[in-house]
Protein backbone atom coordinates (compact mmCIF):
# COMPACT_ATOMS: atom_id res chain seq x y z
CA UNK A 1 0.00 0.00 0.00
CA UNK A 2 2.84 2.21 -0.59
CA UNK A 3 1.85 3.74 -3.39
CA UNK A 4 -0.87 5.59 -1.09
CA UNK A 5 1.54 8.75 0.23
CA UNK A 6 1.74 9.38 -3.16
CA UNK A 7 -2.24 9.17 -3.99
CA UNK A 8 -2.93 11.75 -1.17
CA UNK A 9 0.01 14.08 -2.31
CA UNK A 10 -1.52 14.16 -5.54
CA UNK A 11 -5.30 14.13 -4.43
CA UNK A 12 -4.10 17.01 -2.10
CA UNK A 13 -2.30 19.32 -5.02
CA UNK A 14 -5.66 18.65 -7.37
CA UNK A 15 -7.94 19.94 -4.88
CA UNK A 16 -5.18 22.61 -3.80
CA UNK A 17 -4.89 24.26 -6.89
CA UNK A 18 -8.08 24.04 -8.64
CA UNK A 19 -7.20 22.07 -11.53
CA UNK A 20 -9.58 19.58 -10.01
CA UNK A 21 -12.26 22.08 -9.60
CA UNK A 22 -12.05 23.69 -13.23
CA UNK A 23 -11.61 20.87 -15.12
CA UNK A 24 -14.65 19.14 -13.13
CA UNK A 25 -16.68 22.78 -14.13
CA UNK A 26 -16.05 22.05 -17.53
CA UNK A 27 -16.70 18.68 -17.04
CA UNK A 28 -20.58 19.31 -15.91
CA UNK A 29 -20.99 22.13 -18.18
CA UNK A 30 -20.71 20.26 -21.30
CA UNK A 31 -21.92 16.82 -20.21
CA UNK A 32 -25.01 18.73 -18.76
CA UNK A 33 -25.90 20.60 -22.08
CA UNK A 34 -25.27 17.75 -23.92
CA UNK A 35 -27.58 16.11 -22.03
CA UNK A 36 -30.39 18.75 -22.33
CA UNK A 37 -29.74 18.81 -26.20
CA UNK A 38 -30.12 14.92 -26.07
CA UNK A 39 -33.20 14.94 -24.15
CA UNK A 40 -34.89 17.40 -26.27
CA UNK A 41 -34.24 15.55 -29.05
CA UNK A 42 -35.58 12.01 -27.42
CA UNK A 43 -38.55 13.78 -26.42
CA UNK A 44 -39.22 15.53 -29.89
CA UNK A 45 -37.92 12.27 -32.23
CA UNK A 46 -37.89 9.42 -29.92
CA UNK A 47 -41.55 9.43 -28.94
CA UNK A 48 -40.55 8.32 -26.07
CA UNK A 49 -39.94 4.82 -27.45
CA UNK A 50 -37.08 3.08 -27.12
CA UNK A 51 -34.66 5.24 -24.50
CA UNK A 52 -31.27 3.33 -24.97
CA UNK A 53 -31.63 4.02 -29.03
CA UNK A 54 -32.32 7.01 -29.12
CA UNK A 55 -31.28 8.72 -25.78
CA UNK A 56 -28.14 6.72 -24.20
CA UNK A 57 -26.35 6.11 -26.98
CA UNK A 58 -26.32 9.56 -28.13
CA UNK A 59 -25.61 10.72 -24.58
CA UNK A 60 -22.60 8.42 -23.64
CA UNK A 61 -21.45 9.32 -26.99
CA UNK A 62 -21.19 12.84 -26.29
CA UNK A 63 -19.71 11.94 -22.82
CA UNK A 64 -17.01 10.08 -24.95
CA UNK A 65 -15.72 13.39 -26.70
CA UNK A 66 -15.81 15.52 -23.21
CA UNK A 67 -13.72 13.13 -21.56
CA UNK A 68 -11.55 13.54 -24.31
CA UNK A 69 -11.09 16.76 -24.17
CA UNK A 70 -10.88 17.06 -20.22
CA UNK A 71 -8.31 13.85 -19.66
CA UNK A 72 -5.47 15.36 -21.04
CA UNK A 73 -5.96 18.75 -19.37
CA UNK A 74 -6.21 16.51 -15.94
CA UNK A 75 -2.98 14.49 -17.30
CA UNK A 76 -0.55 16.77 -18.15
CA UNK A 77 0.75 17.72 -15.21
CA UNK A 78 1.21 14.02 -13.49
CA UNK A 79 4.89 13.40 -14.44
CA UNK A 80 5.77 16.89 -16.23
CA UNK A 81 5.78 19.07 -13.67
CA UNK A 82 7.38 17.21 -10.94
CA UNK A 83 10.17 16.98 -13.72
CA UNK A 84 9.65 20.60 -14.66
CA UNK A 85 9.84 21.23 -10.30
CA UNK A 86 12.92 18.78 -9.96
CA UNK A 87 10.55 17.27 -7.30
CA UNK A 88 10.78 13.67 -9.06
CA UNK A 89 14.15 13.88 -7.92
CA UNK A 90 12.76 14.08 -4.40
CA UNK A 91 10.28 11.00 -5.31
CA UNK A 92 13.02 9.04 -6.80
CA UNK A 93 15.80 9.80 -4.01
CA UNK A 94 12.84 8.40 -1.13
CA UNK A 95 12.18 4.88 -0.20
CA UNK A 96 9.41 4.36 -3.18
CA UNK A 97 9.45 2.16 -6.35
CA UNK A 98 8.66 3.75 -9.11
CA UNK A 99 5.38 1.66 -9.61
CA UNK A 100 4.46 3.18 -6.03
CA UNK A 101 5.05 6.19 -7.35
CA UNK A 102 3.20 5.53 -11.10
CA UNK A 103 0.15 3.61 -9.64
CA UNK A 104 -0.58 6.51 -6.58
CA UNK A 105 -0.74 9.04 -9.88
CA UNK A 106 -2.80 7.11 -12.09
CA UNK A 107 -5.59 6.16 -9.10
CA UNK A 108 -5.47 9.66 -7.91
CA UNK A 109 -6.50 10.91 -11.12
CA UNK A 110 -9.03 8.49 -11.68
CA UNK A 111 -10.31 9.32 -8.74
CA UNK A 112 -10.69 13.08 -9.64
CA UNK A 113 -12.04 11.67 -12.86
CA UNK A 114 -14.54 9.24 -11.41
CA UNK A 115 -16.05 11.92 -9.18
CA UNK A 116 -16.72 14.06 -12.07
CA UNK A 117 -18.23 10.95 -13.63
CA UNK A 118 -20.21 10.31 -10.37
CA UNK A 119 -21.73 14.02 -10.75
CA UNK A 120 -23.16 13.19 -14.13
CA UNK A 121 -25.71 10.81 -12.44
CA UNK A 122 -27.59 13.57 -11.54
CA UNK A 123 -28.93 14.07 -15.10
CA UNK A 124 -30.50 10.57 -15.09
CA UNK A 125 -32.04 10.78 -11.70
CA UNK A 126 -33.50 13.84 -12.55
CA UNK A 127 -35.35 12.13 -15.69
CA UNK A 128 -35.97 8.89 -13.86
CA UNK A 129 -38.24 11.38 -11.37
CA UNK A 130 -40.37 12.30 -13.98
CA UNK A 131 -40.08 9.16 -16.31
CA UNK A 132 -39.27 5.61 -15.64
CA UNK A 133 -37.12 3.67 -17.55
CA UNK A 134 -34.50 0.79 -16.95
CA UNK A 135 -31.59 1.59 -14.98
CA UNK A 136 -29.20 -1.25 -17.01
CA UNK A 137 -28.33 0.35 -19.99
CA UNK A 138 -27.29 3.93 -18.20
CA UNK A 139 -25.37 2.11 -15.85
CA UNK A 140 -23.26 -0.07 -18.49
CA UNK A 141 -22.58 3.24 -20.25
CA UNK A 142 -21.19 4.68 -17.13
CA UNK A 143 -19.11 1.56 -16.77
CA UNK A 144 -17.34 1.88 -20.16
CA UNK A 145 -17.10 5.94 -19.29
CA UNK A 146 -14.97 4.77 -16.74
CA UNK A 147 -13.05 2.14 -18.51
CA UNK A 148 -12.11 4.83 -20.94
CA UNK A 149 -11.46 6.95 -19.11
CA UNK A 150 -8.58 4.58 -17.22
CA UNK A 151 -7.69 4.01 -20.68
CA UNK A 152 -7.19 7.62 -21.49
CA UNK A 153 -5.46 8.58 -17.96
CA UNK A 154 -2.97 5.57 -18.64
CA UNK A 155 -2.50 7.28 -21.98
CA UNK A 156 -1.81 10.54 -20.71
CA UNK A 157 0.42 9.59 -17.73
CA UNK A 158 2.69 7.66 -20.21
CA UNK A 159 2.99 10.69 -22.34
CA UNK A 160 3.09 13.14 -19.51
CA UNK A 161 6.66 11.09 -18.41
CA UNK A 162 8.18 11.35 -21.42
CA UNK A 163 8.93 15.58 -21.19
CA UNK A 164 8.75 18.36 -18.66
CA UNK A 165 6.55 20.69 -20.42
CA UNK A 166 2.74 20.42 -19.72
CA UNK A 167 1.38 21.80 -22.88
CA UNK A 168 3.56 19.48 -24.68
CA UNK A 169 2.46 16.57 -22.74
CA UNK A 170 -1.52 17.65 -23.23
CA UNK A 171 -1.27 17.81 -26.72
CA UNK A 172 0.94 14.86 -27.16
CA UNK A 173 -1.80 13.34 -25.29
CA UNK A 174 -4.51 14.36 -27.77
CA UNK A 175 -2.33 13.49 -30.72
CA UNK A 176 -2.69 10.08 -29.86
CA UNK A 177 -6.11 10.16 -28.51
CA UNK A 178 -7.59 11.21 -31.93
CA UNK A 179 -5.25 8.88 -33.48
CA UNK A 180 -6.85 6.36 -32.17
CA UNK A 181 -10.26 7.63 -32.87
CA UNK A 182 -9.67 8.52 -36.45
CA UNK A 183 -8.04 4.85 -36.92
CA UNK A 184 -11.49 3.48 -38.27
CA UNK A 185 -12.73 6.79 -39.40
CA UNK A 186 -12.23 5.83 -43.00
CA UNK A 187 -12.63 2.16 -43.11
CA UNK A 188 -11.82 2.35 -47.39
CA UNK A 189 -8.80 3.81 -47.11
CA UNK A 190 -7.14 1.47 -44.66
CA UNK A 191 -8.56 -1.00 -47.26
CA UNK A 192 -10.30 -4.36 -46.24
CA UNK A 193 -7.39 -6.89 -45.49
CA UNK A 194 -6.76 -3.98 -42.72
CA UNK A 195 -9.63 -3.01 -41.32
CA UNK A 196 -10.82 -5.78 -39.02
CA UNK A 197 -7.15 -5.41 -36.66
CA UNK A 198 -7.40 -1.73 -37.07
CA UNK A 199 -10.93 -1.84 -35.43
CA UNK A 200 -10.00 -4.17 -32.75
CA UNK A 201 -7.30 -1.48 -31.78
CA UNK A 202 -9.77 1.61 -32.08
CA UNK A 203 -10.37 2.78 -28.35
CA UNK A 204 -13.85 4.68 -29.50
CA UNK A 205 -15.59 1.47 -31.17
CA UNK A 206 -14.70 -0.95 -28.22
CA UNK A 207 -16.88 2.19 -26.68
CA UNK A 208 -19.42 1.65 -28.79
CA UNK A 209 -21.08 -1.73 -27.27
CA UNK A 210 -21.25 0.12 -23.84
CA UNK A 211 -23.39 3.05 -25.35
CA UNK A 212 -26.00 0.88 -26.66
CA UNK A 213 -26.13 -1.08 -23.31
CA UNK A 214 -24.38 -3.84 -23.64
CA UNK A 215 -21.40 -5.01 -21.87
CA UNK A 216 -18.81 -7.32 -23.60
CA UNK A 217 -16.26 -9.32 -21.79
CA UNK A 218 -13.92 -8.71 -24.53
CA UNK A 219 -14.29 -4.69 -24.42
CA UNK A 220 -13.73 -4.66 -20.86
CA UNK A 221 -10.48 -7.00 -20.97
CA UNK A 222 -9.40 -4.53 -24.26
CA UNK A 223 -9.51 -1.59 -21.74
CA UNK A 224 -8.08 -3.23 -19.07
CA UNK A 225 -5.03 -4.25 -20.90
CA UNK A 226 -5.02 -0.87 -23.01
CA UNK A 227 -4.70 0.60 -19.11
CA UNK A 228 -1.86 -1.95 -18.06
CA UNK A 229 0.53 -1.46 -21.65
CA UNK A 230 0.52 2.31 -20.77
CA UNK A 231 1.28 2.06 -17.30
CA UNK A 232 3.85 -0.39 -18.04
CA UNK A 233 5.61 2.24 -20.84
CA UNK A 234 5.16 4.51 -18.32
CA UNK A 235 7.50 2.59 -15.99
CA UNK A 236 9.94 2.01 -19.19
CA UNK A 237 10.05 5.77 -19.36
CA UNK A 238 10.85 6.26 -15.65
CA UNK A 239 13.41 3.38 -16.09
CA UNK A 240 15.22 5.28 -18.62
CA UNK A 241 16.97 7.65 -16.46
CA UNK A 242 18.99 5.02 -14.90
CA UNK A 243 21.10 5.22 -18.86
CA UNK A 244 19.53 8.62 -19.38
CA UNK A 245 20.94 10.86 -16.42
CA UNK A 246 17.70 12.85 -15.85
CA UNK B 1 33.66 0.73 9.09
CA UNK B 2 33.18 3.76 6.44
CA UNK B 3 29.82 4.93 6.30
CA UNK B 4 29.99 5.08 2.74
CA UNK B 5 32.35 3.62 0.33
CA UNK B 6 32.71 4.64 -3.54
CA UNK B 7 34.90 2.10 -5.18
CA UNK B 8 36.32 2.55 -8.77
CA UNK B 9 32.76 4.37 -9.89
CA UNK B 10 32.27 5.30 -13.16
CA UNK B 11 29.05 7.40 -14.47
CA UNK B 12 28.71 7.84 -18.45
CA UNK B 13 25.88 9.44 -20.07
CA UNK B 14 26.03 8.54 -23.50
CA UNK B 15 29.76 9.19 -24.17
CA UNK B 16 29.60 12.30 -22.01
CA UNK B 17 32.09 10.75 -19.35
CA UNK B 18 30.56 12.36 -15.80
CA UNK B 19 32.66 10.55 -13.30
CA UNK B 20 35.86 8.60 -14.08
CA UNK B 21 37.02 5.96 -11.62
CA UNK B 22 36.41 7.53 -8.41
CA UNK B 23 36.98 6.05 -5.51
CA UNK B 24 36.56 7.53 -1.54
CA UNK B 25 35.73 6.47 1.77
CA UNK B 26 33.88 8.39 4.47
CA UNK B 27 33.91 7.36 7.87
CA UNK B 28 30.76 7.63 10.16
CA UNK B 29 30.43 11.41 11.72
CA UNK B 30 32.43 12.55 8.93
CA UNK B 31 31.25 16.38 7.47
CA UNK B 32 33.08 16.20 3.74
CA UNK B 33 33.11 19.00 1.77
CA UNK B 34 32.76 18.29 -1.91
CA UNK B 35 34.47 20.97 -3.83
CA UNK B 36 34.82 21.27 -7.73
CA UNK B 37 34.05 23.83 -10.75
CA UNK B 38 30.83 23.46 -12.30
CA UNK B 39 30.56 20.43 -14.20
CA UNK B 40 32.95 18.47 -12.23
CA UNK B 41 30.80 15.51 -11.56
CA UNK B 42 29.92 16.54 -8.22
CA UNK B 43 26.00 15.92 -8.95
CA UNK B 44 26.86 12.93 -10.41
CA UNK B 45 28.45 11.77 -7.56
CA UNK B 46 25.85 12.62 -5.42
CA UNK B 47 23.18 11.44 -7.22
CA UNK B 48 24.70 7.82 -7.29
CA UNK B 49 24.78 8.00 -3.51
CA UNK B 50 21.19 8.91 -3.44
CA UNK B 51 20.52 6.30 -5.13
CA UNK B 52 18.87 8.96 -7.94
CA UNK B 53 20.49 6.37 -10.90
CA UNK B 54 22.93 3.48 -10.34
CA UNK B 55 26.66 4.28 -11.82
CA UNK B 56 27.75 2.67 -14.66
CA UNK B 57 30.86 0.71 -13.60
CA UNK B 58 32.14 0.31 -9.88
CA UNK B 59 30.34 -0.11 -6.56
CA UNK B 60 29.27 2.27 -4.15
CA UNK B 61 27.65 1.53 -0.97
CA UNK B 62 25.98 3.49 2.16
CA UNK B 63 26.30 2.21 5.49
CA UNK B 64 27.01 -1.31 4.31
CA UNK B 65 24.13 -1.46 1.78
CA UNK B 66 24.94 -1.76 -2.25
CA UNK B 67 23.16 1.48 -3.73
CA UNK B 68 22.08 -1.08 -7.17
CA UNK B 69 21.07 -4.11 -5.22
CA UNK B 70 19.64 -2.53 -2.04
CA UNK B 71 18.51 0.75 -2.84
CA UNK B 72 15.24 0.86 -1.16
CA UNK B 73 17.93 0.04 2.21
CA UNK B 74 20.02 2.97 1.21
CA UNK B 75 17.40 5.56 0.97
CA UNK B 76 16.03 4.60 4.00
CA UNK B 77 19.70 6.09 5.62
CA UNK B 78 20.07 9.01 3.06
CA UNK B 79 18.08 12.05 3.10
CA UNK B 80 19.23 14.08 0.38
CA UNK B 81 18.56 17.73 -0.61
CA UNK B 82 18.76 17.93 -4.75
CA UNK B 83 20.67 20.94 -6.23
CA UNK B 84 17.57 22.44 -7.73
CA UNK B 85 15.43 23.11 -4.34
CA UNK B 86 12.69 20.79 -5.42
CA UNK B 87 9.11 21.52 -3.46
CA UNK B 88 5.68 21.40 -4.49
CA UNK B 89 4.77 25.19 -4.69
CA UNK B 90 1.62 24.33 -4.06
CA UNK B 91 1.70 22.36 -0.74
CA UNK B 92 1.38 23.79 2.44
CA UNK B 93 4.69 23.58 4.50
CA UNK B 94 3.17 20.60 7.03
CA UNK B 95 1.51 18.81 4.48
CA UNK B 96 4.13 18.51 2.13
CA UNK B 97 6.14 17.24 4.88
CA UNK B 98 3.51 14.69 5.99
CA UNK B 99 3.83 13.38 2.87
CA UNK B 100 7.78 13.29 2.54
CA UNK B 101 7.13 11.11 6.33
CA UNK B 102 4.94 8.47 4.72
CA UNK B 103 7.23 8.10 2.14
CA UNK B 104 10.04 7.39 4.26
CA UNK B 105 8.02 4.82 6.50
CA UNK B 106 7.45 7.23 9.28
CA UNK B 107 5.28 5.33 11.53
CA UNK B 108 1.74 7.01 11.76
CA UNK B 109 1.77 7.33 15.27
CA UNK B 110 5.56 9.54 14.84
CA UNK B 111 4.70 11.48 12.24
CA UNK B 112 3.29 14.64 13.71
CA UNK B 113 6.09 14.87 16.49
CA UNK B 114 8.88 13.94 13.73
CA UNK B 115 7.07 17.06 11.73
CA UNK B 116 7.40 19.19 14.86
CA UNK B 117 10.72 18.57 15.32
CA UNK B 118 12.42 19.24 11.93
CA UNK B 119 10.07 22.11 11.61
CA UNK B 120 11.35 23.42 14.83
CA UNK B 121 15.47 22.52 13.96
CA UNK B 122 14.97 24.49 10.28
CA UNK B 123 13.45 27.49 12.31
CA UNK B 124 10.29 27.01 10.58
CA UNK B 125 7.37 27.61 12.71
CA UNK B 126 6.56 31.01 11.92
CA UNK B 127 5.69 29.35 8.19
CA UNK B 128 4.35 25.85 8.98
CA UNK B 129 0.95 26.40 7.41
CA UNK B 130 1.66 28.57 4.63
CA UNK B 131 1.75 27.43 0.69
CA UNK B 132 5.20 26.83 -0.12
CA UNK B 133 5.42 28.94 -3.15
CA UNK B 134 4.63 32.24 -1.46
CA UNK B 135 7.20 31.94 0.53
CA UNK B 136 10.89 33.58 0.49
CA UNK B 137 13.84 31.56 -1.41
CA UNK B 138 15.29 30.71 2.43
CA UNK B 139 12.21 29.44 3.31
CA UNK B 140 11.75 27.66 0.62
CA UNK B 141 15.56 26.71 1.26
CA UNK B 142 15.04 25.13 4.93
CA UNK B 143 11.86 23.42 3.97
CA UNK B 144 14.29 21.45 1.46
CA UNK B 145 16.94 21.03 4.10
CA UNK B 146 13.62 19.92 6.25
CA UNK B 147 12.22 17.15 3.93
CA UNK B 148 16.08 16.12 4.24
CA UNK B 149 15.76 15.66 7.79
CA UNK B 150 12.43 13.87 7.85
CA UNK B 151 13.31 10.03 9.84
CA UNK B 152 16.23 11.25 10.83
CA UNK B 153 18.78 9.89 8.09
CA UNK B 154 22.32 9.03 9.47
CA UNK B 155 23.81 10.49 5.98
CA UNK B 156 22.75 13.67 4.87
CA UNK B 157 23.82 14.53 1.31
CA UNK B 158 23.74 18.32 0.37
CA UNK B 159 24.28 19.69 -3.12
CA UNK B 160 24.83 23.20 -2.58
CA UNK B 161 22.27 24.03 0.12
CA UNK B 162 23.30 28.06 0.39
CA UNK B 163 23.54 29.06 -3.31
CA UNK B 164 21.33 31.86 -4.32
CA UNK B 165 20.82 32.88 -0.29
CA UNK B 166 21.34 36.50 1.04
CA UNK B 167 24.50 36.63 3.36
CA UNK B 168 22.52 36.06 6.73
CA UNK B 169 20.58 33.35 5.41
CA UNK B 170 23.98 31.67 4.59
CA UNK B 171 25.23 32.03 7.93
CA UNK B 172 21.87 30.53 9.33
CA UNK B 173 22.33 27.33 6.83
CA UNK B 174 25.78 26.85 8.10
CA UNK B 175 25.48 27.12 11.15
CA UNK B 176 22.02 24.02 10.79
CA UNK B 177 24.83 22.01 8.51
CA UNK B 178 27.61 22.01 11.38
CA UNK B 179 24.90 21.35 14.11
CA UNK B 180 23.64 18.42 12.09
CA UNK B 181 27.06 17.81 11.62
CA UNK B 182 27.28 16.83 15.18
CA UNK B 183 25.72 13.50 14.96
CA UNK B 184 25.43 12.31 11.32
CA UNK B 185 27.78 11.87 8.03
CA UNK B 186 27.52 14.97 6.38
CA UNK B 187 28.52 15.50 2.71
CA UNK B 188 27.91 18.94 1.12
CA UNK B 189 28.85 20.28 -2.41
CA UNK B 190 29.86 23.58 -2.81
CA UNK B 191 32.08 25.83 -4.98
CA UNK B 192 31.83 28.43 -2.14
CA UNK B 193 35.07 27.83 -0.54
CA UNK B 194 34.48 29.68 2.33
CA UNK B 195 31.85 27.24 3.27
CA UNK B 196 34.19 24.44 3.10
CA UNK B 197 36.34 25.97 5.84
CA UNK B 198 33.85 27.17 8.27
CA UNK B 199 31.95 23.85 8.15
CA UNK B 200 33.96 20.73 6.85
CA UNK B 201 36.55 18.35 8.21
CA UNK B 202 37.76 17.01 5.33
CA UNK B 203 37.48 18.10 1.57
CA UNK B 204 37.10 16.01 -1.58
CA UNK B 205 38.22 18.23 -4.66
CA UNK B 206 37.06 16.81 -8.06
CA UNK B 207 37.41 18.08 -11.25
CA UNK B 208 36.43 16.60 -14.96
CA UNK B 209 35.15 13.53 -13.08
CA UNK B 210 38.21 12.84 -10.78
CA UNK B 211 39.30 13.04 -7.38
CA UNK B 212 42.04 15.29 -7.15
CA UNK B 213 42.58 15.78 -3.50
CA UNK B 214 40.92 14.01 -0.48
CA UNK B 215 42.12 14.89 3.11
CA UNK B 216 41.71 17.42 6.12
CA UNK B 217 42.19 21.25 5.60
CA UNK B 218 45.92 20.99 7.39
CA UNK B 219 46.67 18.21 4.86
CA UNK B 220 46.18 19.80 2.08
CA UNK B 221 47.46 23.19 3.22
CA UNK B 222 50.56 21.20 4.47
CA UNK B 223 50.81 19.05 0.93
CA UNK B 224 50.54 22.12 -0.98
CA UNK B 225 52.45 24.73 0.54
CA UNK B 226 55.78 23.79 1.78
CA UNK B 227 57.08 27.64 1.93
CA UNK B 228 55.36 29.60 4.54
CA UNK B 229 55.08 33.31 3.39
CA UNK B 230 55.13 36.87 5.20
CA UNK B 231 54.03 39.90 4.34
CA UNK B 232 56.13 42.89 5.19
CA UNK B 233 55.53 46.89 5.23
CA UNK B 234 58.21 48.61 5.45
CA UNK B 235 59.42 52.33 5.42
CA UNK B 236 63.07 52.15 3.59
CA UNK B 237 64.50 51.95 0.15
CA UNK B 238 63.18 49.28 -1.58
CA UNK B 239 66.68 47.59 -3.14
CA UNK B 240 68.71 47.86 0.25
CA UNK B 241 65.25 46.75 2.15
CA UNK B 242 64.95 43.33 -0.21
CA UNK B 243 68.57 42.89 -0.16
CA UNK B 244 68.40 42.47 3.64
CA UNK B 245 65.57 40.44 3.19
CA UNK B 246 67.11 38.25 1.10
CA UNK B 247 70.21 37.33 3.42
CA UNK B 248 67.91 35.82 5.95
CA UNK B 249 68.44 32.31 6.84
CA UNK B 250 65.49 30.30 5.54
CA UNK B 251 64.27 32.65 2.68
CA UNK B 252 63.94 31.27 -1.19
CA UNK B 253 62.40 34.38 -2.91
CA UNK B 254 61.68 37.86 -1.63
CA UNK B 255 59.22 39.40 -4.12
CA UNK B 256 56.11 42.19 -4.45
CA UNK B 257 52.79 41.58 -3.51
CA UNK B 258 50.42 40.80 -6.96
CA UNK B 259 47.79 43.03 -5.83
CA UNK B 260 47.99 46.05 -4.09
CA UNK B 261 46.03 49.18 -3.46
CA UNK B 262 48.07 52.29 -3.02
CA UNK B 263 47.43 54.73 -0.41
CA UNK B 264 47.41 58.05 0.02
CA UNK B 265 49.88 57.61 3.59
CA UNK B 266 52.61 55.19 3.00
CA UNK B 267 54.34 57.69 0.71
CA UNK B 268 58.01 55.61 0.65
CA UNK B 269 56.52 52.58 1.95
CA UNK B 270 57.39 49.22 0.03
CA UNK B 271 55.49 46.08 0.34
CA UNK B 272 57.03 42.71 0.07
CA UNK B 273 56.33 39.03 0.49
CA UNK B 274 59.00 37.10 1.91
CA UNK B 275 58.58 33.17 0.87
CA UNK B 276 60.64 31.07 3.61
CA UNK B 277 61.01 27.21 4.90
CA UNK B 278 61.70 26.48 8.49
CA UNK B 279 60.57 28.01 11.72
CA UNK B 280 58.73 31.38 12.34
CA UNK B 281 60.94 34.30 10.93
CA UNK B 282 58.60 36.65 11.93
CA UNK B 283 60.57 37.97 14.76
CA UNK B 284 64.17 37.85 12.45
CA UNK B 285 62.66 40.23 10.27
CA UNK B 286 61.55 42.63 12.09
CA UNK B 287 64.62 43.09 14.37
CA UNK B 288 66.54 43.26 10.95
CA UNK B 289 64.42 46.54 9.77
CA UNK B 290 64.75 48.04 13.22
CA UNK B 291 68.54 47.24 13.50
CA UNK B 292 68.76 49.37 10.12
CA UNK B 293 66.61 52.34 11.49
CA UNK B 294 64.09 52.16 8.68
CA UNK B 295 60.17 52.02 10.01
CA UNK B 296 58.56 48.67 10.26
CA UNK B 297 54.81 49.08 9.60
CA UNK B 298 53.47 45.72 9.08
CA UNK B 299 54.71 42.02 9.47
CA UNK B 300 51.66 39.60 8.78
CA UNK B 301 52.01 35.38 8.00
CA UNK B 302 50.14 34.86 5.63
CA UNK B 303 48.06 31.21 5.53
CA UNK B 304 47.12 29.95 2.13
CA UNK B 305 43.36 30.14 1.78
CA UNK B 306 41.77 27.20 0.46
CA UNK B 307 41.11 29.71 -2.83
CA UNK B 308 44.95 29.27 -3.22
CA UNK B 309 44.71 25.81 -2.78
CA UNK B 310 42.11 24.95 -4.64
CA UNK B 311 43.32 27.42 -8.04
CA UNK B 312 46.58 25.58 -7.69
CA UNK B 313 45.11 22.29 -8.23
CA UNK B 314 42.63 22.55 -10.78
CA UNK B 315 45.85 24.09 -12.57
CA UNK B 316 48.05 21.53 -11.83
CA UNK B 317 45.97 18.91 -13.18
CA UNK B 318 45.52 21.03 -16.12
CA UNK B 319 48.88 21.24 -17.24
CA UNK B 320 49.12 17.53 -16.68
CA UNK B 321 45.73 16.20 -17.64
CA UNK B 322 47.22 12.77 -18.33
CA UNK B 323 48.96 12.16 -14.79
CA UNK B 324 46.97 9.98 -12.58
CA UNK B 325 45.06 11.78 -9.89
CA UNK B 326 46.66 12.53 -6.22
CA UNK B 327 44.81 9.40 -5.33
CA UNK B 328 43.56 6.68 -6.88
Amino acid sequence: MKFLCVFKKELRLYFGSFIAYSLATAFLLLTGYFFYTDMIFYDLFGDFQDITASLWVYYFQDVRFVTMLILPLLTMRLFAEEKKLGTIELLWTYPLKDPHIILGKFFACLLVYVLMVLCTFAYPSLLASVHTFSWGPPLAGYLGVILLGATFIACGTFISSLTENQVVSAMSTYGVLVFFWFLNWNEEAVGPQFVGTVIRFSLFDRFEDFSKGVINVADVTFFVLATLFFLCLTLQSLESRKWRGT
Amino acid sequence: MSMIEVENVTKRFGHILAVDRISFYIAKGEVIGFLGPNGAGKTTAMRILACFFPPTSGRASVGGHDVVTHALQVKQLVGYFPERVSVYPDLPVRSFLDFVAEAKDVPRAERKREIGRVIESCGLEAVSDRIIGHLSKGYRQRVGIAQALINRPQVLILDEPTIGLDPEQVVEIRKLIRDLGAERTVILSTHILSEVSSVCDRVIIINQGRILASESLAELRAQLHRTRVVRVEVEGPEPQVRGVLERLPGVETVRRPELRVRKPEDNGAVALVVEYTGDDIRKQVSRTVLEHGWGLLEVRSLEPTLEDMYLQLIRDEEQAPRIESLRD
